[in-house]
């Protein structure tokens, strides 16, 4: 199969497709047809995105299964994984039939609401893959549409508000992304990809409006791409978007927010930014470092006093994308070694507590904490994975949490020792809103009137959690899965990296860190 | 045999969590229990038959990046096989002695299957436990630290309907979170620092890291030192020491055989085995090692101060826990690590056994905890008397002064306030440890006496009704009662004696020892003395290299404070003998001869009694300073920083920009989501027409 990758990422908009055209009607039937077509499609997706996996060799450190070919206006279709990618293509395909499967309970414009995931899917799978730039940008900007959509028109009540926040945070970063790109079809003349990492954008400092710029374009280039990276992560503190967008999100909208959405940010630092503008990236990196400590032990602490279940795991989130920044602005083996791991596993995670919000919030219609306690006595199974994700999301050793916060602070400590002193702080802050969460909702007796008819798991939810908690305790155990695919494409990017940077070596002088 | 010690537990703790209910309640105690004996029985042959070398067993690999490449893997030496013993030992008994005390829990409702879930949590305990003392590196130990976090946590939270519970089991967790933020701090600095995560790997280089400087928080430390602080904050969380204790007396909340099980003799000391498997690192950190004794002396007065005035049976028992643990900290700390691992091996014995025998007085006097409300028990709980009778001579140190025959406490506590003697020329730590067996003396049989001595108090109906515990509960009792009397003397020798004997004991090369002018020729095989011994050994490469030194402990051949103990003055090897019979006398004269003095006392001193009521007002401080403030700046950001700043900038920003784009949007009568695929499609058309002008991708 040499376009294997198209297939997989095409599949899900020929589900879309399928459905758009020929699914009619709204009745009991056509819905329940569009959620096992959607369903089918995200499963085999995720089936054949095995055969990447299986034929993925790890000890080649460049691009694979590379398809290449013209469309339109003279722009190039290109794609292809190596291996910082691949792992999240899979994570996209792994997670994307539970979302489907969680959002059996939907009852309003079933049809459109697949329509939506699917062609949300085959963009972010696009965006893991594409090696043009115009294609890049096209799949990371489109696959804002479809979210806007399902939290639009799916979402609570704030909607509104919600999606005005997210469009105009992602505009300002997408305008900047924009002209940056331009500017280095301008430099470098091509929009591949591969080319551009190795092309060496100019590093000399200069001044703009009298402020002296050091590292140059390189710099400039590198904070256009920033901004709109670093508002997806989300960081420090352009992160005010997310906790309003997944309170109003459903549930399967939270999930892929959080597992994949979130990802592109930390995936498009590793592809554009420090290989692209390395020099850039080494006048940034204390800043960003700081950002992202900063991050850590603010959003924990916010998180700490929220009253709504949602809100609180999407503090949590953007206190463990701090990790990933943190572990990729460490530049190093282990700090992006970590954050890649950190992402993938953040993925199973916090997709997982934002499907255990969802299962309490289906049957109670609430998502505010003080409306629960003492859900064990009725709901066992649901206490034990809630407790699993729980644990994990602190980052008990054994889990996948652990693997990837370990990491990143393994190496940032040998870059910055103060940073990694904060960041270090939130395993004691994570620890608190975690378990604090935990008692107040699952603990205690079971007082509340409302809650005594309140029923465990389904076996349809049950069997969703089951894979998660499978990678979870996998992945912690046996993290040689993910390390052994992304270590020898890391290590390649940390040597060019530092050979970029000895090349250009006064840059950093002058940056002084 | 080593993977089913290890590994017996897990599996038992996974058929009883998941499989119980195909098996039933009682299927479930059986295998957990049944397991655990197994691995108690494996644990003993191989305590007994395996030599002092050490051995290296791979499992699985684990995390691996870069050059940090961690295994799961055992390591087995004597530090390892004497842990395993311990906890294997304590853990099977605690889990036959739950037969009978998790019988009927008043704190469950009929019908309600919580067995199987406690025995699953009690050997899902002993796994992680047994992860944490035969780990062969630092992050499957932090795996196994962790993870009895997690069990302690689950246990002491059991009765989750009780507010109170989940409260102490949070706080349990969170305290020794800030332990283990040390911890891992210093497995972060040591893989900077020597690239290798592997305990063998950073024993070689500790002799070089005494010389390195390290910057970290912009100021310069010695790289030992500073690295042993950070693992010692570790150990300050998981084994309670002063600042970070005050997690350990509200665990008291978990069932009582938790109480015995983890806060008792396993878990806390964990803290000490860490200090105890890290001394050849902990031999080249003076610094730290003095402040180890310095808090370990301060930890065993203060937590003694306390436990003089609790009135709840288990918190007396907890205070005693923390003030024995000081003690341990103390031998360790003065670099006589044979004799903390001593104490901690009699403690767990003895200790257990008090914590099984006030469960056993809980349990007869339906779950009362209140020693006010106990008196002249005696009689109707003979065996639990005398059992904890065992347990309150040994722990308060009854033997023959100046001979090796006593009380399992009294061999090993006399050794550590020699070892503390001759470690600090009589100074602190000894004074503060001698006292401090006066006031174990005093509430130990305080308790005593209030309990099964002098009239009957509180409700009448529960004091008839008081019953002697079922058999299940007693044999555990009575084997550890044999443990109590037996442990020191068999042992002492090997802990103790002199020093050929604890060099055999733990595997140390005999000429690495006692005498530093030997040493530098014995370099080859330990690579201590590095400098001096460089031109002899020239040709081994070894030496240049640097090896791990042999041996489950390793001490200095600068360290001679063993052999000072030994030849402290008479008076000193007294003095806690004495200071136990002053303890002894007051106790009696103050519940059993006139039992007004305590409340008259408490009168007349009521701010200090009050002090020590209210455990030196800890958690007050705390609350004031840390919880409270976290929750104020949570607040605080929330509001003022994300919805006020953050968010006000972006509305601000918002009333220019939006209403632009608002209305270009209008044109298309909807919302936001049509504004953006605007913006979008305006902007690619832009890019491509650049391109396109520009000549095309190429």
């Amino acid at each position: 199969m040499d376009n294997l990758l198209s297939i997989v990422t095409f599949i899900p908009a020929l589900g879309a497709l399928i459905l758009g055209v020929f699914l009619r009607g709204e009745d009991e039937a056509a819905n329940r047809n569009a959620k096992w077509l959607a369903l089918i499609a995200t499963s085999a997706t995720f089936l054949i995105s095995l055969f990447i996996l299986a034929q993925f060799d790890p000890a080649d450190t460049g691009f694979q299964f590379v398809e290449e070919g013209d469309w339109l206006l003279g722009l190039k279709y290109k794609m292809g994984v190596d291996g910082i990618s691949v792992l999240f293509v899979l994570l996209t395909t792994f997670i994307m039939p539970l979302c489907i499967a969680a959002s059996w309970n939907i009852e309003t414009r079933v049809k459109e609401y697949m329509i939506a995931f699917l062609v949300l899917e085959t963009l972010m799978l696009g965006v893991f893959m594409a090696l043009d730039l115009v294609l890049f940008y096209l799949f990371f900007e489109a696959g804002l549409i479809p979210m806007f959509l399902i939290i639009g028109i799916w979402g609570g009540k704030n909607r509104i508000y919600a999606s005005f926040k997210f469009f105009l945070y992602t505009f300002i970063g997408s305008v900047l992304m924009l002209v940056a790109m331009v500017a280095m079809f301008q430099q470098a003349g091509t929009t591949d990809i591969p080319t551009l990492m190795n092309h060496e954008f100019g590093s000399e400092s200069f001044a703009v409006l009298g402020i002296h710029v050091v590292g140059g374009v390189q710099t400039l280039m590198f904070l256009a791409f920033f901004a709109s990276f670093a508002v997806k992560m989300p960081m420090w503190p352009v992160h005010t978007w997310l906790p309003d967008a997944h309170v109003q999100a459903p549930t399967a909208g939270s999930v892929v927010l959080a597992a994949i959405l979130l990802k592109m940010g930390g995936y498009g630092f590793l592809r554009f930014s420090l290989p692209m503008f390395p020099v850039g990236s080494e006048v940034m990196a204390p800043l960003i470092l700081w950002m992202s400590a900063i991050a850590i032990v603010y959003t924990s602490l916010v998180a700490l006093v929220q009253e709504d279940m949602k809100k609180l795991i999407a503090y949590s989130s953007v206190a463990h994308m701090g990790y990933v920044t943190m572990g990729i602005f460490a530049a190093n083996q282990q700090g992006i070694d970590g954050a890649i791991f950190q992402m993938l596993s953040h993925g199973f995670i916090s997709g997982a507590l934002f499907l255990c919000v969802g299962v309490i919030y289906d049957r109670m219609h609430t998502r505010e904490i003080e409306a629960y306690g003492g859900l064990v006595n009725r709901m066992p199974a649901y206490a034990l994975i809630f407790m699993l994700f729980t644990m994990a999301n602190v980052g008990l050793p054994g889990t996948s949490g652990f693997v990837g916060e370990f990491l990143t602070l393994v190496g940032i400590f040998q870059v910055n020792t103060w940073v990694a002193l904060v960041a270090t702080s939130g395993v004691i802050l994570s620890a608190s809103y975690a378990l604090w969460l935990y008692r107040r909702v699952v603990f205690g007796d079971l007082i509340k009137e409302s809650l005594r008819t309140i029923t465990d798991m389904s076996g349809r939810e049950r069997a969703i959690f089951a894979p998660l908690v499978v990678m979870t305790l996998l992945l912690g155990v046996y993290p040689a899965l993910v390390t052994d695919i992304i270590g020898p494409s890391v290590e390649a990017l940390v040597s060019n990296y530092q050979t970029a940077l000895a090349a250009s070596g006064d840059a950093i002088q002058v940056a002084g860190h | 045999m080593e993977s089913i010690i290890l590994f017996a537990p897990l599996v038992g703790s996974l058929i009883a969590g998941f499989g119980w209910k195909l098996i039933g309640d009682r299927g479930a105690m059986w295998v957990t229990t049944g397991l655990l004996f197994t691995a108690c029985a494996f644990s003993w042959i191989v305590f007994l038959t395996h030599g002092p070398e050490t051995q290296h067993i791979q499992i699985m690999r684990w995390i691996e990046s870069g050059s940090l490449s961690t295994d799961w893997a055992i390591r087995l030496d004597r530090l390892t096989s004497i842990m395993l013993i311990v906890v294997t030992t304590v853990s099977a008994l605690v889990h036959l002695y739950s037969f009978g005390y998790m019988a009927d829990d008043p704190q469950f409702k009929e019908g309600e299957s919580y067995k199987p879930r406690f025995f699953a949590y009690l050997s899902f305990f002993t796994f992680a436990m047994l992860m944490l003392v035969t780990s062969d590196n630092l992050v499957q130990m932090f795996f196994g630290w962790e993870g009895v976090g997690v069990a302690s946590y689950l246990l002491i939270g059991f009765y989750y309907r009780k507010p109170s519970a989940n409260a102490a089991a949070i706080k349990a967790f969170v305290v020794n979170r800030v332990g283990d933020f040390g911890f891992a701090l210093g497995i972060m600095g040591l893989f900077f620092l020597t690239d290798s995560i592997r305990l063998d790997d950073i024993f070689a280089a500790a002799p070089e890291m005494a010389t390195t400087q390290i910057t970290f928080l912009w100021t310069e430390w010695n790289a030992a030192n500073l690295m042993a602080f950070l693992l010692f904050v570790g150990a300050m969380g998981k084994s309670a020491q002063l600042f970070l204790h005050t997690w350990l007396p509200d665990a008291m909340e978990g069932p009582t055989p938790v109480s015995a099980l983890i806060h008792a003799a396993t878990m806390v000391t964990a803290g000490v085995f860490l200090v105890c498997r890290m001394s050849p690192l902990m031999e080249y950190a003076p610094e730290t090692m003095a402040f180890v004794t310095f808090l370990g002396a301060a930890t065993a007065f203060v937590a003694a101060t306390i436990g003089l005035v609790q009135n709840d049976i288990k918190r007396v028992i907890a205070y005693s826990t923390m003030s024995q643990l000081g003690y341990m900290f103390v031998a360790a700390g003065v670099g006589v690590y044979s004799v903390a691992m001593f104490h901690l091996f009699t403690h767990a014995f003895f200790k257990a056994m008090l914590f099984l025998g006030a469960g056993s007085v809980i349990h007869a006097m339906h779950h009362e905890q209140d020693m006010r409300n106990y008196g002249a028990l005696r009689k109707k709980i003979p065996h639990t008397f005398w059992a904890m009778l065992i347990g309150t001579l040994a722990i308060t140190g009854v033997g023959i002064p100046l001979t090796h025959i006593g009380f399992a406490g009294f061999l090993s506590k006399d050794a550590v306030i020699e070892s503390a003697w001759a470690g600090t020329q009589g100074g602190f730590a000894y004074w503060a440890l001698v006292i401090a067996a006066l006031m174990t003396s005093f509430y130990s049989w305080r308790l005593m006496f209030l309990t099964f001595w002098g009239k009957q108090r509180g409700d009448k109906h529960t004091h008839e009704h008081a019953h002697e515990s079922p058999m299940v509960m007693l044999v555990p009792l009575g084997v550890l009662a044999l443990g109590s009397v037996l442990a020191g003397m068999i042992w002492y020798g090997s802990f103790f004696g002199d020093h050929a004997q604890v060099n055999r004991f733990f595997g140390i090369p005999a000429h690495a020892e006692a005498d530093a002018g030997h040493a530098e020729t014995a370099t080859a095989e330990t690579a201590q003395a590095e400098e001096g011994a460089q031109a002899a050994d020239e040709a081994h490469a070894a030496t240049t290299h640097g090896e791990a030194p042999q041996g489950a402990i390793f001490m200095h051949p600068d360290n001679h404070v063993m052999d000072e103990a030994h030849h402290a003055p008479t008076w000193v090897k007294v003095s806690p003998f004495i200071a136990m019979l002053i303890g002894f006398v007051l106790a009696w004269w103050f519940y059993i001869i006139d039992p007004t003095i305590p409340v008259r006392l408490a009168e007349q001193q009521r701010p200090l009694y009050l002090f020590l009521l209210n455990k030196w007002y800890f958690d007050e401080v705390y609350d004031f300073l840390f919880v409270q403030p976290a929750k104020a700046i949570g607040r605080f950001l929330w509001k003022r920083g994300d919805e006020g700043t953050i968010d006000g900038a972006l509305n601000g920003l918002s009333m220019g920009i939006i209403p632009f784009f608002t209305r270009l949007a209008g044109r298309f009568q909807s919302g936001y989501i049509f504004s953006y695929a605007f913006a979008m499609v305006v902007g690619l058309a832009i890019l491509i027409t650049w391109i396109t002008i520009g000549g095309g991708a190429h």
